[in-house]
């Protein structure tokens, strides 16, 4: 793709530096996560070292409840979990019972193993995907983009990171995130979201929940790297066989711009919850704000015709 | 990391010991192949090449068909087996093996329910060409001719196919070049045969010439963070430290108690093992002419186990109990029978860091709620004591690999919280201070003890580098010993432990040693500090051939430099180092130098691996599959069902009639861990972090299951044993396969994590209600693996309705008597 | 832009079919109110601007009070609809063209500020000229009041919004004009004579045409993201929205010569206006909560 205008490029498309574009002349280079999922084991550390080292509040004791969904209790990404793991259990079932979670087959049966293997055959396709999510630290944040008050900010890490004493909880945000990572809490009214550990960075360490994760399935390094790192890993996995990886947000020429914290998986996007095509809203901004116009013109063209008509 | 197969048997490798995983993943990326046998798919099974779902209690059948698969094959490692194990011995002619017994061996007792080794003893005779008939390995290829791939199929579910893709798997990623790993925990041991599931496997190990070796092995999953540390310096009443067994009450001296003990091989040393120990523990006051104080250790006179205690207690026969770091509401079988004996006794303390069931449960159990125990009947007075958490005070890990690691002290305990050695150290200062002056003679023991510490700040801690001095062991000028290579038998020397003599060396606490992986070798030697001798493999003399060479290049790990006259390598060698490989001993040798220097087993009387064992095992030399107490099945190999030897307690009337048949209680339930919480919850469900990770108790049943009984994924179920019923969560997951079992139809397996109690953050019905009490015989571990059970979809009756429920089952079982 | 394709159910997964968005935290009343308040605002302060031109002084004063009124009204329900009102100020800490809600934020701060002068000189007499100025002035920030939500909205991930950056403000274009006629209706309802305030009854009409037209727009909106505007919750609120302007629309036509038609009129757009702002933001949520909507826009989009 080829490098756009410099107003359009902050809206859409690759963007290089980052940080240079937020305005730091100096800056280290852009850093980010690479979530391999196929060596996650869903231990949760990377959540609870995150919970621990940003002091997230507790939950109410009273309302927890099993889900029903596989090990997630976590349910999703939120205002006081900054990382969620997510379980997907895929394999045959046997006949006419219901699935986990009171889904379909066809709701988590990926094509390629729907159908395989009855309850006595040889290696049955059992499949149980793990992968931590997380804030994507998009090079286009929509977040960022749409923050009234200036809340949000890209560091000079080229990451993005909420100031809570700004921020009023306008909660535009969190309609604005195409991953829906960033939300509000509601007893204090601002929004929250991984800081990829901003205040760890600035300290020379890396981000607490990679730190935790005892089979490097969080990478943390300098985005470029990681990017390299990443492509490796999916030929390897091709290489031996595991035809279903694929790299995800990893790609500086997609929706957002490329992902600061992007994948490996092992299925589609969405069976992990994930979109499989975000792409920054800010986009279609400039149109939006045509058609706004146009519609503001009609407006004093409607009133003007209104009273154009002679007085009765 | 260096294996090009790891099977992970009887564990869930990932999800209790996730960053010991790391490793596998590790190994997985260098193209190792794993393989997960469980009956269910967890965590491991996801990350594994091949999952191979079981049932429970059958793996004696699944490994025994592996080994047949090895002999019928002719795929041993024929010159390791010839040389390295006693496949060669020659078996007397009484011996006569489960084969030709109907499943049991020559010996056997049913009135003791307990077997004489007579005539197991080999005669002394070897055949190196393995052919002669009475050898143990014709005798090993007769024993396990019936474990065919279709009786583990009948067996364990497991079908042929996959069976002969591990057997297929398993032989080539052995041999000269390469090397397999097994890795159990208590999947294999909680059984009723759990010591014969990892015997079968060390068979099969042997075999394949995976002992000794970089990749092989087999490698005990350990529990707690230090459980092998509270082995070797055991919490366990028949031993003393570094395994030295506990005096029996015909042990009238130490002469007499030394002939328990063999004299070849490095236990040949036992006199200065026990010795340097005796003055540890009684310094001056041990001398040759007392037998270094012998005479105080106690005694024992028979099953001191944790169950055996229990039954004891409700007899009355034990007034006070202390739990330290355990809570047996919870965390132990027949959890109903921990909380009904703890009501009967005088006193109890509690040292825990919360207040956890064990201290609670007289108030808060369910026999509170079913009526059958009252707060104000109960006449245990309970003291609970806070105690300081690992994190509160220094000391040492010992982890699964024998490693020793130092952990210092990061922040002071709150409050009136102590460490447990403080609490110990004092508690015997303030005895020994009663006692002062007292000249009864069975005071005597206690105010001989050492008891001198050195005390810092104004709690007066003991130093925990000072104990871990006394174990290292000193010399007589009060020097470190450097390892228990120096111990004497003569009192010169004393040691805490012989095993853990040099983590001290040169006076340098090596247990704290931090040297990362980049600034040193692979095996990395400077991290920590490994009993014995810093070594990171045992018995790794059998890494190379009888000639001292590597068996490969790719293996290399230890081997003989003629030139330099010794062992050498990239670990220590776990042998002689100056005993070259043609060494032959000596006649009538003792110690060490009564093995050859093409004997690496060298903790072994004869230096060789034990394919067949003649003594030391309650259950037989060679294991033999037999059906947990609780079973649907009937045993698809023998005559003989069930452990002809394993211990039940059925004269006992708190356990009477415990065991419930597959009529009334279909289904089979197996109990294990989740990554989210901690044994007995006392320090998960009290943590926000990990509470809301799994909230409540749930079981995990196979849809077919959930359709048969209508049980709805996020309702609840009650499951039921005879000897309880509790309710949980329903997950339905495609994880847990029925399995289909040729002319049996489908066994059903229920799946509950054991984490929850009434206590704490999260709190859930205790899963160990439901279980029996019945135990190995060798090791005393309870069945906690497998019962039989039924489920209904709903919540499980409360109060004294929940009692007539289980009563109900019991009597369509037959259980109980008319009254 | 290319028409998304449905994507057939059987081939759809996701992750237990929760929702790959989050659910947009601006809720009910406080939404549509300030929505439907700023219109009013927008297109009354330039009915009011175009009545003073025209001379119309009764539907002048009329406009600059409602244009008022409503933008009190419209930044009460925006403050209490933050998570921290106190900090309604943090609003105009920057100026950023990205960010609609900043835009909003300052073209609402200075339409406030316009429409205030002109409706306090109106009630007061003071300063006429700065009040007529003012007043001007508004009929410049009150388009941009009414139409920016609908780049608020549509600058967002929600599916059902983003999609339909084109219809809303012209949704919100025409809600306006039929909100200020109605305004310009209901206070001719209550008065003898009502001759100022035919072009309000013509503006009625005519944005009660473009808002119908608007809000068919919305349901024939591509594929699946239009969904919400027809099915559902959302689907009914929008067509009773329809046929309460349309019903306004019709009562109008009767306004001139009845005053019972006129309050009916300026009642039924009124309502009309509020069910459309509702029927918007519940499409909105409904997209939102199904990732359905969310796959089939991107794939089908791709
Ligand atoms: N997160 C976490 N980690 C822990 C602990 C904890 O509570 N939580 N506890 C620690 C302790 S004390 C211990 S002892 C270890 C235990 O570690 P593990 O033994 O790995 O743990 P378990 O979950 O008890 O069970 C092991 C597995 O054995 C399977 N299994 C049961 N019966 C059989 C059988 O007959 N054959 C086979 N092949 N498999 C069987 C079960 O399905 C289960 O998946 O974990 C330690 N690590
Ligand atoms: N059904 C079933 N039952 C089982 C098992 C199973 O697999 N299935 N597994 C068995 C196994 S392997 C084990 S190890 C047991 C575990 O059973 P338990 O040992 O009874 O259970 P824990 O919860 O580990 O208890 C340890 C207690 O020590 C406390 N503690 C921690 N640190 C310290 C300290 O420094 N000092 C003191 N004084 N206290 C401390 C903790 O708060 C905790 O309450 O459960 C056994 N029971
Ligand atoms: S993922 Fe969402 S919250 Fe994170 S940077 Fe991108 S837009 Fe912002
Ligand atoms: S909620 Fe806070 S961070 Fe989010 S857009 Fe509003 S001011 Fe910015
Ligand atoms: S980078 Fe830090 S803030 Fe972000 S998820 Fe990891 S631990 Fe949490
Ligand atoms: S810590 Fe690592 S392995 Fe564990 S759940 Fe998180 S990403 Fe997966
Ligand atoms: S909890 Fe501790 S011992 Fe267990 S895996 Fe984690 S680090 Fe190791
Ligand atoms: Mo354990």
């Amino acid at each position: 793709m080829k490098h756009q205008a410099s107003v359009a490029s902050r809206l859409y498309g690759r963007l290089d530096d980052v940080s240079g574009e937020a305005g730091y002349a100096e800056h280290p280079p852009r850093v980010g996560f690479f979530t391999d999922t196929s060596v996650c084991i869903g231990c949760k550390a990377c959540e609870v070292a995150c919970k621990e080292w940003n002091a997230l509040p507790d939950p109410d004791a009273g309302v927890l409840k099993l889900s029903g969904e596989s090990y997630d209790n976590t349910s999703a990404l939120g205002a006081s979990s900054w990382r969620h793991v997510a379980f997907i259990e895929q394999g045959p079932l046997d006949a006419g019972a219901p699935a986990a979670g009171g889904l379909s087959p066809a709701d988590v049966l990926g094509p390629a193993l729907a159908g395989l293997a009855s309850p006595d055959s040889v290696a049955p396709a059992t499949r149980w995907l793990m992968a931590s999510d997380v804030c994507k630290h998009c090079t286009h944040a929509a977040c960022l983009d749409v923050c009234p008050t200036g809340a949000l900010v890209r560091t000079e890490f080229g990451t993005v990171i909420v100031q809570s004493d700004v921020c009023n909880g306008c909660a535009y945000c969190v309609s604005a995130c195409p991953f829906g990572v960033i939300d509000r809490r509601e007893d204090d009214g601002r929004a929250w979201k991984c800081t990829m550990c901003y205040d760890r960075l600035r300290g020379g360490m890396e981000p607490a929940c990679a730190k935790a994760c005892p089979t490097d399935s969080i990478q943390f390094g300098p985005l470029d790297e990681l990017r390299v790192t990443a492509a490796a890993r999916v030929q390897e996995l091709h290489a031996s066989g595991v035809t279903d990886a694929r790299l995800y947000g990893a790609d500086p020429d997609d929706g957002i711009g490329g992902a600061g914290a992007f994948f490996l998986l092992l299925d589609e996007p969405e069976v992990y919850g994930l979109p499989p095509n975000p792409v920054v809203t800010t986009k279609d901004l400039p149109a939006m704000w045509k058609w706004a116009g146009g519609a503001a013109a009609l407006l004093v063209a409607g009133v003007a015709a209104a009273f154009a008509g002679r007085r009765p | 990391m260096n294996s090009d197969c790891i099977v992970i048997a009887g564990s869930n490798m990932a999800e209790c010991h996730p960053v010991a995983f790391q490793w596998v993943v590790e190994a997985k990326r260098r193209g190792a192949t794993i393989i997960h046998v469980d009956p269910r798919f967890t965590r491991t099974s996801a990350l594994a090449d091949l999952h191979v779902p079981n049932r429970v209690g059958g793996d004696v059948v699944f490994l025994g068909a592996l080994i047949n698969h090895v002999l019928s094959g002719g795929h041993e490692f024929r010159e390791y087996v010839t040389a390295y194990t006693n496949a060669a011995d020659i078996l007397p002619e009484e011996y006569v093996d489960a084969e030709d017994g109907a499943g049991l061996f020559s010996g056997y007792d049913p009135a003791t329910r307990s077997y004489d080794n007579a005539t197991w003893r080999p005669t002394g005779e070897r055949d190196l060409t393995l052919s002669h008939p009475r050898c143990v390995f014709q005798v090993l290829k007769r024993h396990f001719a019936r474990y065919t791939p279709e009786r583990v199929q009948r067996a364990c579910g497991i079908s042929p196919q996959d069976f002969s893709r591990i057997a297929a798997t398993l032989v080539s990623c052995s041999g000269r070049e390469r090397t397999t790993a097994w890795v159990y925990a208590v999947g294999w041991t909680q059984h009723t045969t759990g010591v014969q599931h990892i015997r079968t496997a060390a068979i099969l190990q042997l075999l394949l010439g995976n002992m000794g070796r970089p990749g092989g092995g087999i490698l005990a999953l350990r529990g707690h963070a230090s459980i092998q540390g509270s082995t070797d310096i055991p919490t366990l009443f028949d031993l003393l430290p570094g395994y030295l067994p506990m005096p029996r009450p015909d042990d009238v001296s130490l002469e007499r108690y030394l002939t328990r003990i063999p004299d070849t091989g490095f236990w040949g040393n036992k006199r200065s093992y026990l010795v340097s120990l005796l003055k540890a523990w009684f310094g001056d006051a041990a001398t040759a002419e007392n037998d270094f104080c012998f005479g105080a250790l106690p005694r024992i006179s028979g099953d001191h186990g944790t169950y055996r205690t229990v039954l004891d207690m409700i007899e009355g026969k034990i007034k006070g109990y202390f739990l330290w770091g355990q809570n047996p509401a919870v965390g132990s079988a027949g959890a109903r029978l921990q909380r009904l004996a703890m009501a009967k006794l005088s006193w109890l303390v509690v040292r825990d860091l919360t207040v956890i069931e064990s201290a609670a449960f007289w108030k808060n159990s369910p026999e509170i709620a079913t009526g059958e125990l009252r707060t104000d009947q109960i006449g245990t007075e309970v003291f609970f004591i806070p105690a300081a958490s690992h994190v509160e005070k220094g000391g040492t890990f010992t982890n699964t690999q024998r490693m020793l690691q130092w952990h210092h002290k990061a922040l002071d305990p709150p409050a009136d919280a102590r460490s447990d050695l403080w609490f110990a150290y004092h508690l015997g200062k303030r005895i020994r201070a009663r006692l002062a002056g007292s000249t009864a003679a069975r005071d005597r023991g206690l105010l001989n003890l050492t008891w001198e510490y050195p005390e810092s700040g104004e709690e007066a801690e003991p130093a925990a580098e000072a104990v871990l001095q006394e174990v290292n062991g000193r010399g007589p000028d009060g020097r470190l010993l450097s390892g228990f290579a120096e111990l004497k038998g003569d009192g010169s020397t004393a040691c805490g432990c012989w095993i853990y003599s040099g983590c001290f060396a040169g006076g340098v606490n090596q247990t704290a040693r931090r040297r990362p992986h980049t600034e040193q070798s692979w095996v990395a030697p400077e991290w920590g500090w490994a009993w014995p001798a810093n070594r990171r493999i045992l018995y790794n003399r059998a890494s190379a051939d009888p000639a001292g060479r590597p068996w490969s290049e790719a293996k290399a790990y230890v081997w003989w430099d003629a030139e330099a006259g010794q062992w050498t390598g990239h670990d220590v060698p776990d042998f002689e180092r100056g005993k070259p490989p043609d060494f032959v001993p000596e006649p009538g040798a003792a110690g060490p130098a009564a093995l050859g220097g093409a004997d690496p087993f060298i903790m072994q009387r004869d230096g060789k691996g034990a394919l067949f064992v003649s003594a030391g095992l309650a259950d037989g030399p060679l294991p033999t599959h037999y059906e947990p107490a609780e079973s649907p099945l009937v045993n698809a190999l023998y005559k003989q069902d069930d452990s002809p030897v394993a211990k039940s307690y059925p004269d006992h009337p708190a356990t009477h009639n415990q065991l419930g048949g597959a009529a009334v209680y279909p289904f089979v339930v197996t109990t294990y861990r989740l990554t989210e919480h901690h044994t007995a919850g006392g320090m998960s469900r009290t943590l926000s972090r990990l509470a809301e990770l799994q909230p409540e108790l749930f079981c995990e049943v196979s849809p077919s299951l959930a359709a048969l009984r209508g049980l709805e994924n996020g309702g609840w179920a009650t499951i039921i044993t005879a000897r309880a019923a509790i309710e949980a969560r329903v997950l339905v997951t495609r994880r847990v396969r029925p399995l289909r079992i040729p002319g049996e139809g489908v066994i059903h397996q229920i799946g509950l994590p054991y984490h929850w109690g009434s206590e704490g953050m999260v709190t859930g019905d205790t899963v160990n209600d439901l279980l029996p009490f019945v135990v190995d015989p060798n090791v005393f571990i309870q069945e906690s693996k497998v019962a039989t059970c039924d489920v209904k979809p709903g919540r499980r009756p409360r109060g004294p309705a929940l009692t007539d429920l289980v009563m109900r089952y019991r009597r369509e079982a037959g259980l109980e008597e008319d009254r | 832009m290319s028409e998304e394709r449905q994507v057939p159910e059987a081939e759809f997964r996701s992750y237990y079919g929760r929702p790959i968005l989050k659910v947009t935290r601006w809720k009910e009343p406080h939404l549509p109110a300030y929505l439907f308040l700023g219109e009013l605002s927008g297109a009354a302060a330039v009915l009011a601007a175009a009545a003073a031109a025209t001379r119309r002084p009764a539907l002048a004063r009329s406009g600059r009070l409602i244009a008022a009124a409503a933008a009190y009204g419209g930044a009460g329900f925006l403050t209490a609809e933050l998570g921290r009102p106190e900090r309604f100020v943090n609003m105009l800490r920057v100026a950023k063209p990205t960010s609609p809600m900043s835009m909003g934020s300052w073209i609402l701060a200075a339409h406030s500020g316009l429409v205030s002068a002109a409706a306090a000189s109106e009630v007061t007499g003071q300063l006429p000229v700065l009040g007529a100025a003012a007043g001007l002035a508004a009929s410049v920030t009150g388009p941009l009041l009414a139409t920016y939500p609908g780049v608020l909205l549509a600058n967002t991930a929600v599916p059902a919004w983003h999609t339909a950056y084109r219809e809303l403000p012209l949704l919100f274009a025409g809600g306006a004009m039929t909100a200020a006629g109605a305004g310009g209706l209901a206070v001719s309802a209550c008065r003898a004579d009502r001759t100022d305030f035919d072009a309000a009854r013509r503006l009625a009409l005519a944005g009660a045409v473009m808002e119908s037209a608007a809000g068919f727009g919305l349901e024939r909106l591509h594929g699946l993201s239009g969904e919400p505007y027809r099915q559902g919750n959302s689907g009914n609120l929008l067509r009773t929205a329809r046929f309460l302007t349309i019903g306004g629309a019709a009562a109008t036509l009767a306004a001139r010569r009845s005053r019972i038609a006129a309050g009916a009129a300026a009642a039924l757009l009124t309502a009309g206006g509020v069910c459309a702002k509702f029927a918007v933001l519940r499409a909105g949520v409904a997209s939102a909560r199904d990732p359905r909507y969310v796959v089939a826009a991107q794939r089908g989009g791709a």
